[in-house]
């Protein structure tokens, strides 16, 4: 065994006894720097003779790749090892909870209107509004209910001191003005619906003093009951999510309307389980009817020439049926189990597309 | 409206079966709200005589009776009262359900004797909440006689809905008239032939004018006895819930329910002098029937003789001249009182009455003289006597009219098309005159439909009667394929509004647009227009002038409820002023207790005034406005804390919200703990979403320059607000400095007393090349000078 296999084994044995990068990086030092033994070597060659110095030359650069890659190799493995060391040292309670993040809501009764908005908006329908302390006569008069109607006994209306240009100033008991408003301002063919606050003074398990309505009106040149019946039945299916959902048509009264009629859909209360679609029973959500000629003239409209449906729908109502909210009251405590709970996501922008309620 | 069916089958030849019925009349738009048969369930029971009741041998308070039920002989253990030989009573076999008490009675020993059965109590079966005794029928009823029979229950009770237009249907005849246009069976014919009269009645009357009463119709029968109604006639106004009183007075209430016309009798004898119907006098004195003295007023209609009012016209009889058993002759009333005055009354005295009801609603205008004689009938045929001729005042009011009416309406209007021949037999039966033929009918309107006025009512008629579920469903067409967007952009914006501050954490709340007066006041000057004249409480009298009061107390409730650190909002209307102006949107909401649940990592930080103020850049944000153009000012309103509050600003004069936190002295006077911060974006200030010609963004110009970044700190006087440091930093070369933002800020001695330090980091982003060492310091310099000049701060050394 030559000089240079003996410095090989030598260098590679020292290698291979380190256990920690400095170790390593000191036997590199102790070989391959600038005092190092396998440069001092190097130094040697110098010495020899010319056709020994070549043999001599490549021995050493072979020693010198060997304990290059030993090194490299050995860093490696130390480093890999330190890591996985550090990174055990560095192990947390995954278990332990997230810092908090504070989820909020959009109450059921903006999203039943957005609910709303998105189905008549596929039907045509813009959104209208209007003030809500109103000119009795915009509530009252000009949808044919004048002082000494007994219908007018049955609006509870709140009361205001002032008086306004068309009347005593009342909170508005219906969205109906916002419609005698879209009618005075716009040229028929109108098709609107306006959702809304309403204030009625009755306060009890089935009455809140201030509660939502949506109100429909459709006015052109051949709209008629049978369209009515249409609009109100596309609505219902599509809102309560039943395709073959049940809907009553019946006679009644409203001084706005005539013809006018009170709207039920099918439901069942088998096993005392209340279910909504077809079953043995019927339950009141709506009334309508075809705009009163009376109406019509009071708003510059000519009845001769256009016709037209109005109808109107209590969203509290209609978000206690559909989400199994038991009483009317909580809607407005602002209890926040009670939001929470019946509360939507924020990023649940209901549409006809991708989907009413998710 | 309440009947029975046996009473409808008076004025209504039918084999329809009472289901069928029932659906009809709810199709016919008189809404069936109860059908209750009173016998179900009770078909067992029969009439029982006690032969026998002797006392308990070892009870004090039981009796044993021996009851003949007609088929056998029982003994039956009773703790009734009221029990006692020779009564009649209903009795339940062994075996029989009892329903009041929810038993299946079988046989017992109780306290040693014997029991086989029951006699029961008004409760037990379910009649009433009578339960002190057993029910004690009247001698005529037959031992083993069905019990429901003997009641007067086996007649089924129906209860009808009537719109405020159908006051023709306020009598039972009205409501078989519906039926029989709808193909349920035929009307029978009633008689109105006038009753001859004996005698000129002693009792004339006059009537002031048409607008107080156009008619009145009045009869005396004298020589009468006033006992009890017959049964049948009792028994149907027990079955509607009116109790009979006497003869006289059950006629008026069968007479009203029966036909819809209100009727009143006066004691004769208590009439002094002649009847005059008037005006009161400003202050007269009536007591009514109910017991009540009313005082009146010259806008009141009164039936009055030589002693004063002695009814109010179509509201209420008088206790005076009121009817009795003594009663021997009778003056009946039969008129026409005007709707408006009658409901006015109503209102005034606030009196309810089933004559006021009927009046305000329209009567029959020409049957105050048939119903007079119907009335004289029953009185002849119950009490006795002999009638006057009739004496009359005024006339039957002119209610002949007709309405043109296209056929084709129908189909225009309801999307159905009716047989001509349908719909003049639907009119016919109504009542109605058709005559005409082609494309406009002459239809004339019977006396008692004051409700039909236009052509569209008649469209009604026929298609109530047609049948509304006969008019098919049809989708309505849309104009074009494609709908537009049903929200304005502004209302789209509202919505995404909402849904950014339910993104940030906050739940939103809808709370009564108006509130407590109390809290109110603490939320600036409350105008009295908003003040409402009828409250619903005390609690909700005035209209709202900021939403913060509602959400502050809603934090309170919750807070007591062990529910602190709420975070709620409300986008909805506040009220300034009663003008359609004075309504304003406005996206407000509060935070309070701690910003974020303590956790493990970092400690529990208390809300501030910053939180509020980043929930209200983002809702401007969320409109679709630049918070970066807009100005931070420290003004905000008396209700937010004087230090810790601001306004966000576009110019000096359009305020766009305030935040803060609210006002110790506000909280402690709602008493909520606090502290919260609060925000009110007003909506309306907001300026409104430009309309854009195209939806196309500035041409994106990526450099491929790196950014730099430089920090600066200058110590400045303690009230110079962070913002003028960093527009100044900003504005030092509008080329190069892309963002100013101040990163920190300390206060010590070693800036100074009264001095303070921020430091502002300015990025560069070069533009053609990358920034010499030069070209950085030459900005730099730019940027101490700017600061300087603008606040007089300094470098920090």
């Amino acid at each position: 065994m030559g000089n240079s296999d003996k410095l090989k084994s030598d260098l590679l044995a020292m290698v291979e006894a380190t256990t920690t990068l400095a170790a390593v990086e000191e036997v590199r030092v102790s070989a391959l720097g600038k005092k190092g033994a396998l440069t001092d070597a190097m130094k040697g060659l110098g010495k020899l003779a010319p056709d020994e110095r070549k043999a001599a030359g490549q021995e050493l650069n072979a020693v010198k790749d060997a304990v290059t890659q030993a090194i490299d190799v050995k860093k490696t493995s130390l480093s890999m090892a330190e890591m996985s060391a550090r990174l055990m040292e560095e192990k947390i309670d995954v278990t332990l909870p997230t810092r908090p993040e504070e989820k909020g809501c959009i109450h059921p009764i903006s999203q039943t209107i957005d609910e709303v908005v998105a189905i008549f908006g596929e039907m045509g329908f813009s959104v209208a509004e209007g003030p809500e302390i109103e000119d009795d006569c915009y509530n009252f008069t000009a949808l044919n209910i004048h002082e000494d109607h007994p219908a007018r006994q049955e609006h509870d209306t709140f009361y205001l001191p002032g008086q306004g240009e068309k009347g005593r100033k009342v909170l508005r008991t219906h969205t109906s003005p916002v419609q005698v408003h879209t009618m005075m301002s716009e040229k028929p063919p109108l098709r609107v619906i306006a959702p809304g606050r309403t204030y009625r003074c009755d306060y009890d398990a089935t009455h809140s003093p201030m509660f939502h309505q949506v109100e429909g009106l459709v006015i052109d040149k051949s709209a008629n009951m049978a369209h009515l019946k249409g609009v109100l039945t596309d609505f219902c299916r599509a809102y309560f999510g039943v395709d073959d959902l049940p809907l009553q048509f019946r006679p009644s009264y409203f001084p706005f309307t005539e013809p006018s009629a009170e709207v039920d859909i099918g439901c069942t209360r088998e096993g005392g389980e209340f279910k909504i679609g077809h079953g043995d029973d019927w339950l009141e959500i709506l009334g309508c009817g075809m705009v009163n000629e009376k109406v019509l003239e009071n708003c510059g409209i000519d009845p001769s020439e256009y016709q037209g449906f109005a109808f109107g729908v209590g969203i509290e109502r209609i978000a206690m049926l559909k989400y199994g909210i038991p009483d009317l009251r909580t809607f407005y405590e602002s209890d926040l189990r009670w939001l929470r709970h019946y509360g939507f996501s924020a990023l649940n922008v209901p549409s006809m597309t991708g989907g009413l309620s998710r | 409206m309440k009947f029975t069916l046996s009473w409808l089958k008076d004025h209504l030849e039918t084999d329809a079966s009472l289901d069928d019925i029932a659906k009809r009349l709810t199709m016919l738009g008189l809404e069936v709200e109860s059908v209750s048969d009173r016998a179900a369930g009770l078909e067992s029971f029969v009439v029982g005589e006690v032969t026998k009741a002797e006392k308990h041998p070892d009870a004090d308070k039981l009796q044993v009776c021996t009851v003949n039920t007609g088929t056998a002989t029982m003994q039956v253990v009773c703790g009734a009262p009221n029990a006692r030989t020779g009564m009649k009573g209903v009795f339940a076999a062994v075996g029989a359900y009892v329903p009041g008490i929810d038993v299946t009675l079988k046989k017992a020993k109780i306290r040693g004797v014997e029991s086989s059965g029951m006699l029961l109590s008004e409760r037990e079966i379910g009649l009433s909440d009578e339960h002190d005794g057993i029910i004690d029928l009247p001698e005529s009823a037959e031992v083993g006689a069905s019990a429901v029979e003997a009641l007067g229950l086996n007649d089924v009770v129906i209860e009808i809905a009537i719109t405020p237009n159908r006051g023709d249907c306020l009598g039972v005849r009205g409501i078989a008239r519906d039926l029989a246009a709808s193909g349920m069976g035929h009307m029978k014919v009633m008689s109105t032939d006038p009753v001859p009269g004996a005698f000129k009645s002693p009792i004339s009357v006059t009537t002031a004018d048409e607008s107080v009463c156009p008619q009145f119709v009045g009869r005396m029968v004298r020589g009468i006895t006033n006992q009890q109604s017959p049964k049948w006639m009792r028994e149907r106004l027990l079955a509607i819930g009116l109790r009979p009183i006497s003869a006289l007075v059950d006629i008026t209430n069968y007479v009203t329910f029966d036909l819809g016309r209100p009727l009143h009798v006066f004691d004769a004898d208590k009439v002094k002098g002649n009847i005059n119907v008037r005006l009161a006098t400003n202050g007269e004195k009536f007591l009514a029937l109910d017991g009540n003295e009313y005082e009146l007023d010259d806008e009141i209609c009164v039936i009055a003789d030589d002693n004063g009012p002695e009814a109010l016209g179509g509201v209420m009889g008088g206790e005076a001249s009121g009817c009795s058993e003594g009663t021997t002759s009778v003056f009946i009333e039969s008129a026409i009182f005007d709707p408006i005055r009658t409901a006015a009354t109503g209102r005034k005295l606030n009196i309810i009455s089933d004559a006021r009801f009927r009046f305000e609603r329209s009567v029959d205008q020409a049957f105050a003289a048939p119903g007079i004689e119907i009335a004289t009938r029953l009185v002849l045929e119950i009490c006795g006597g002999e009638p006057s001729e009739i004496t009359t005042a005024g006339a039957e009011p002119k209610w002949q009219r007709d309405i043109k009416f296209r056929p084709d309406r129908v189909k225009q209007l309801v999307g159905v098309k009716v047989g001509r021949d349908e719909m003049v037999r639907i009119l016919s039966v109504l009542g109605f005159g058709v005559s005409g033929d082609g494309d406009e009918w002459t239809v004339s309107i019977p006396s008692w439909r004051a409700d039909i006025v236009a052509e569209p009512c008649i469209v009604e008629e026929i298609i109530r009667v047609y049948g509304y579920d006969r008019i098919p469903a049809v989708s309505l067409p849309r104009d074009g394929a494609l709908p537009k967007p049903a929200l304005t952009q502004e209302q789209a914006l509202r919505s995404s509004i909402r849904r950014t501050l339910a993104a940030r954490g906050m739940v939103e709340a809808v709370t009564y647009s108006f509130m407590p007066s109390t809290d109110a006041d603490l939320f600036g000057v409350v105008v009295d227009a908003v003040r409402l004249v009828n409250p619903i409480s005390s609690d909700l009298d005035v209209m709202r002038p900021s939403i913060l009061p509602n959400l502050l107390a809603a934090i309170g409730r919750n807070d007591a409820r062990g529910f602190a650190d709420g975070k709620l909002f409300e986008v909805g209307p506040q009220f300034s002023g009663d003008g359609s102006d004075d309504q304003e949107l406005a996206a407000s909401g509060v935070r309070s207790g701690a910003a974020a649940p303590r956790n493990w990592q970092e400690a529990a930080r208390k809300v501030d005034a910053f939180d509020a103020k980043a929930d209200a850049m983002a809702v401007i944000a969320a409109f679709g406005i630049d918070v970066k153009k807009a100005q931070i000012t420290d003004a905000a309103p008396s209700w937010y804390h004087p230090g810790r509050s601001g306004a966000i600003q576009l110019g000096p004069q359009n305020v766009l919200a305030h935040f803060g936190e609210i006002h110790p002295g506000v909280l402690k006077k709602m008493n909520i703990k606090g502290p919260v911060a609060g925000f009110e974006v007003h909506l309306g200030a907001l300026p409104k979403p430009k309309a854009k010609k195209s939806q196309q963004r500035p041409m994106l110009r990526l450099s491929a320059l790196q950014p730099v970044e430089r920090d600066f700190a200058f110590v400045v006087d303690g009230a110079t607000p962070a913002a003028d440091v960093q527009r100044a930093a900003a504005s030092a070369d509008k080329k190069l400095i892309v963002e100013a933002r101040v990163f920190d800020l300390f206060e010590g001695k070693s800036v100074g007393e009264g001095k303070k330090s921020l430091a502002v980091e300015i990025t560069l982003q070069p533009v053609q090349k990358t920034l010499t060492d030069e070209e950085i310091d030459a900005v730099g310099k730019k940027v101490v000078a700017a600061v300087a000049k603008a606040t007089g701060g300094v470098l920090r050394s």
